[in-house]
């Protein structure tokens, strides 16, 4: 009896794929400590985890916006405008930073929620709306900074310490990740609304069929996935003190790629916030393992795609083609 | 005479469930052969292993005395051993040619199409099955029986020599399915053998030479159509005697509880007015296109009437959305379960909350064990064949799908119950089942109505009859005395009693 439950509990971790890619981190983790010196240097681990810790937040809205069976490629020149946005107004209409914030928070919110209108009114697929709003909010970008980056300088204490500083020797935009992905996780678990999102990314039609408001989910998905983005963007105005308009190049394909990899599905109805996590936590190790090996940066594109397609299709063999 | 195929001792299970066992059938060239049984017996896995889609367990395949070795699909096609799935698989925006000769096409020097080859091969096969059209045109223009014949087209293409239908009578009309069973004959003559799955006994005994009975994946019995009564086969399929066909009528009719008044909408329907009342069973017949589905789904929420008002229990409900009508107890079950009734990839129990969420809801948290508490009594209510809860919902058989888009939607503890097509394409034995479970609901005290296109269905189990003709209702018919020739007066247009 105790061994058919120990062996169904084992069933269920390996089943469990988080746990599959947690116990591949691990590895991946072991074999740099050996293989790379300095990787276990706390001043590399920090690096790491700041560096990671924009698109982290991005893939959190992005594994939202993949299960609801969406894409958003606009993740990161969302993040751009939002960076710039807040930095311009503080620095040219000298306003308070937090009202600066305040706007860059609204106006993003505002890009999900066009974004979700032309998706659900208009029924635009959500590829073609967001690979425009993607050009859309970074042209904005360069316009308002003339393309080059603007220096905001020292702003506030409270400001600067969320960017740069640390709380129990974790620096801050880790921690806050960290707390995002755990509330997320939670919610996407657990919570009403959100599994709501799951029903409709696996049957929009059946969903619609049990009296599921689908337009509503998909407009609270949008809306989040952006606000994510803008808030991605005043971290890093934050942290560097620079309304810069190219933060976030390239951003929507790691946060894709941190999503899949954790197991979101591009068709919909699968994936989890805490798989995202992890995708971009292995994402991160590879581009810092290529770094300490000395490997040129050119070559991190290169690699981030080898390991998103094996990725994938480890998964397709070991879970069955879909 | 020696089999063309044969298959022998084959089993196969999945999901720790066996789904076959130990199973024989053969089948001789120019042969009709029908495969009955109930859902889950295993008729789809078999035919799925005899056309290299799933390996079996055990047993061997024999084509033409040949014995055939990891049969992969490419390799069951080459030998022409080819399916027509109930939902058909046609690229919709392609024409009926390049249908037809999908991954086959007629090529020119360069790699470039030959497009008139391919075009009179189209014709010639097409007159094969005595069909006239434009063989250019897109496929997703043609009628569903016409796609059909196109799908049969394609199997012939590649030198059909054995040729499995399964369900292909579900979505047609009865002079369609005329057709059809004519194409099948002039096929037989051709030396072609045919594997006809259907749970229409009437069909299998008008078209069908010999039957392969299976039940819960073993095999039951097999012989000539000729030398056995359609009950037999029932007995056989279900392993118990069917004391009747239908549960008894409603004794009583209770209070109206739904009235629907000259509701219309463009291009769908007119003008329609009916009440349903607690403790009755109306049945809703009409032809394909006849807007049944669309006037229910109006009802329902899905899209509001142009004109025209809805009550529920004397309130108005007429601009309520679906969310609404289901928290005050009105349901629609939809008759496309894969399209618009289940989420597939979800297990049973994400399934059976899926439309009432809010009672497995605190705090706005979904509680687990709630859903899996509801989740196991529904299934069980309706009596459905599972491994296990948590597994996906696609991988049971139809008539379990169909069960678990029932026990969803008795999960909402409704009042009024539309029902599409609740029991199309599935056995007779869960059929059975799901008669009993809607004459209970109704004596209950709930008000049941039920769109079907079978016209024993429609006389069986209905104490009311309404019929609609082109998005219009043209009659009403007290079941008990109605005929099926008086139904279908009213359905096929020849006799009108609101719309002179």
């Amino acid at each position: 009896m105790e061994n058919a439950q120990n062996s169904s509990f084992l069933k269920k971790l390996f089943g469990f794929r988080e746990a599959s890619l947690a116990l591949v981190i691990i590895a991946f983790a072991l074999l740099l400590s050996v293989f790379a010196p300095g990787f276990l240097s706390r001043y590399n681990i920090n690096t790491t985890l700041i560096g990671l810790s924009m698109d982290g937040i991005m893939a959190v809205g992005m594994t939202l916006v993949l299960v609801v069976g969406g894409i958003d490629l606009s993740v990161g020149s969302v993040m751009a405008f939002s960076n710039v946005l807040a930095g311009m107004t503080m620095v040219t209409l000298g306003v308070n930073i937090w009202i600066s914030v305040l706007v860059s928070m609204v106006l993003s919110i505002f890009i999900g929620f066009s974004i979700s209108q032309f998706v659900t009114k208009i029924k635009l697929s959500p590829f073609i709306t967001t690979l425009s709003m993607m050009s859309i909010a970074r042209g904005l970008a360069y316009i308002v900074t003339k393309g080059s980056p603007v220096s905001i300088g020292e702003i506030s204490d409270l400001f600067d310490f969320i960017g740069g500083g640390k709380t129990f020797g974790i620096p801050n935009p880790g921690l806050i990740l960290i707390i995002l992905v755990i509330v997320m996780d939670f919610l996407m678990r657990n919570s009403k609304i959100f599994r709501k999102i799951y029903y409709v990314g696996s049957n929009e039609e059946a969903a619609k069929f049990s009296g599921i408001n689908v337009n509503r989910t998909k407009i609270l998905v949008y809306i989040l996935c952006s606000a994510l983005a803008g808030f991605a963007g005043i971290l890093n105005l934050a942290r560097f003190g620079v309304a810069t308009p190219t933060a976030g190049t390239g951003a929507e394909l790691r946060a894709i790629a941190g999503a899949v990899i954790g197991g979101a599905s591009l068709t919909g109805g699968e994936g989890t916030v805490l798989g995202a996590f992890l995708g971009i936590i292995l994402v991160a190790l590879v581009n810092n393992a290529l770094v300490l090996l000395g490997v040129s940066v050119y070559w991190q594109q290169l690699v981030i795609g080898l390991v998103l397609l094996t990725a994938v299709i480890i998964d397709m063999k070991v879970h069955g083609a879909k | 005479m020696s089999a063309l195929l044969e298959m022998k001792g084959i089993s196969k299970s999945f999901y720790g469930t066996q789904a076959l066992k130990d199973v024989n059938i053969q089948i001789s060239s120019g042969e009709i052969q029908a495969v009955c049984g109930e859902n889950g017996a295993g008729k789809s896995t078999l035919m799925n292993i005899m056309t290299g889609i799933l390996q079996p367990d055990e047993g061997d395949i024999l084509f033409d005395g040949e014995k055939l070795v990891d049969l992969n699909p490419s390799q069951a096609q080459a030998r022409g051993i080819s399916i027509v799935h109930q939902e058909l698989s046609l690229c919709p925006e392609v024409s009926v040619a390049e249908n037809i000769f999908m991954g086959r096409v007629p090529e020119k020097k360069r790699g470039l199409v030959n497009f008139k080859e391919m075009r009179l091969e189209a014709e010639k096969v097409l007159a094969r099955l005595n069909l006239k059209i434009d063989v250019k045109q897109p496929v997703g223009r043609l009628s569903i029986s016409e796609q059909q014949m196109v799908e049969i087209a394609k199997a012939l293409s590649i030198n059909a020599r054995v040729l499995i239908l399964d369900e292909p009578t579900s979505s047609l009309t009865e002079s369609e399915s005329k057709i059809l069973f004519e194409n099948l004959l002039r096929l037989k003559k051709e030396g072609i053998a045919i594997f006809f799955i259907s749970h229409r006994l009437k069909e299998i005994f008008h078209i069908c030479d010999s039957y392969t009975v299976l039940r819960d994946g073993v095999y039951v019995g097999s012989g000539q159509v000729a030398e056995i009564e359609p009950d037999d086969i029932v007995r056989m399929m279900v392993g118990r005697e069917l004391d009747q066909s239908y549960p008894d009528k409603g004794t009583e009719i209770g209070k109206s509880v739904l009235s629907v008044a000259n509701i219309s909408r463009e291009d769908e329907f007119e003008n329609i007015s009916f009440q349903i009342n607690e403790k009755e069973i109306v049945g809703v017949f009409g032809l394909i296109g006849a807007g049944r589905s669309e006037t229910m789904q109006t009802v329902f929420g899905i899209n509001q009437p142009d004109s025209g008002t809805i009550k529920l229990f004397d309130k108005d409900v007429t601009a309520n959305n679906t969310r609404e009508n289901i928290d005050q107890g009105l349901i629609y079950i939809t008759e496309d379960r894969k399209a618009q009734g289940l989420f597939l990839e979800m297990d049973l129990n994400a399934n059976v909350v899926a439309a009432d969420l809010e009672q497995v809801t605190r705090n706005g948290m979904v509680d687990k064990k709630k859903v899996a508490a509801v989740g196991e009594k529904f299934v069980k209510i309706m009596n459905t064949k599972y491994a296990d809860l948590e597994q996906p919902v696609k991988s049971l058989s139809g008539g379990n799908q169909q069960k678990v888009l029932l026990a969803k939607w008795l999960a909402v503890d409704p009042r009024v119950l539309i029902l599409d097509e609740p029991t199309r394409g599935i056995d007779v034995g869960a059929k059975f089942e799901i008669h009993a479970t809607l004459r209970e609901l109704s004596n209950n005290g709930h008000a049941v109505m039920f769109i079907s296109s079978e016209l024993p269905e429609i006389l069986g189990l209905s104490d009311r009859i309404l019929i609609m003709h082109q998005g219009r209702l043209v009659g009403e018919l007290d079941a008990k005395t109605a005929t099926e020739e008086e139904v279908m007066m009213y359905a096929s247009g020849r006799k009108d009693d609101f719309n002179n």
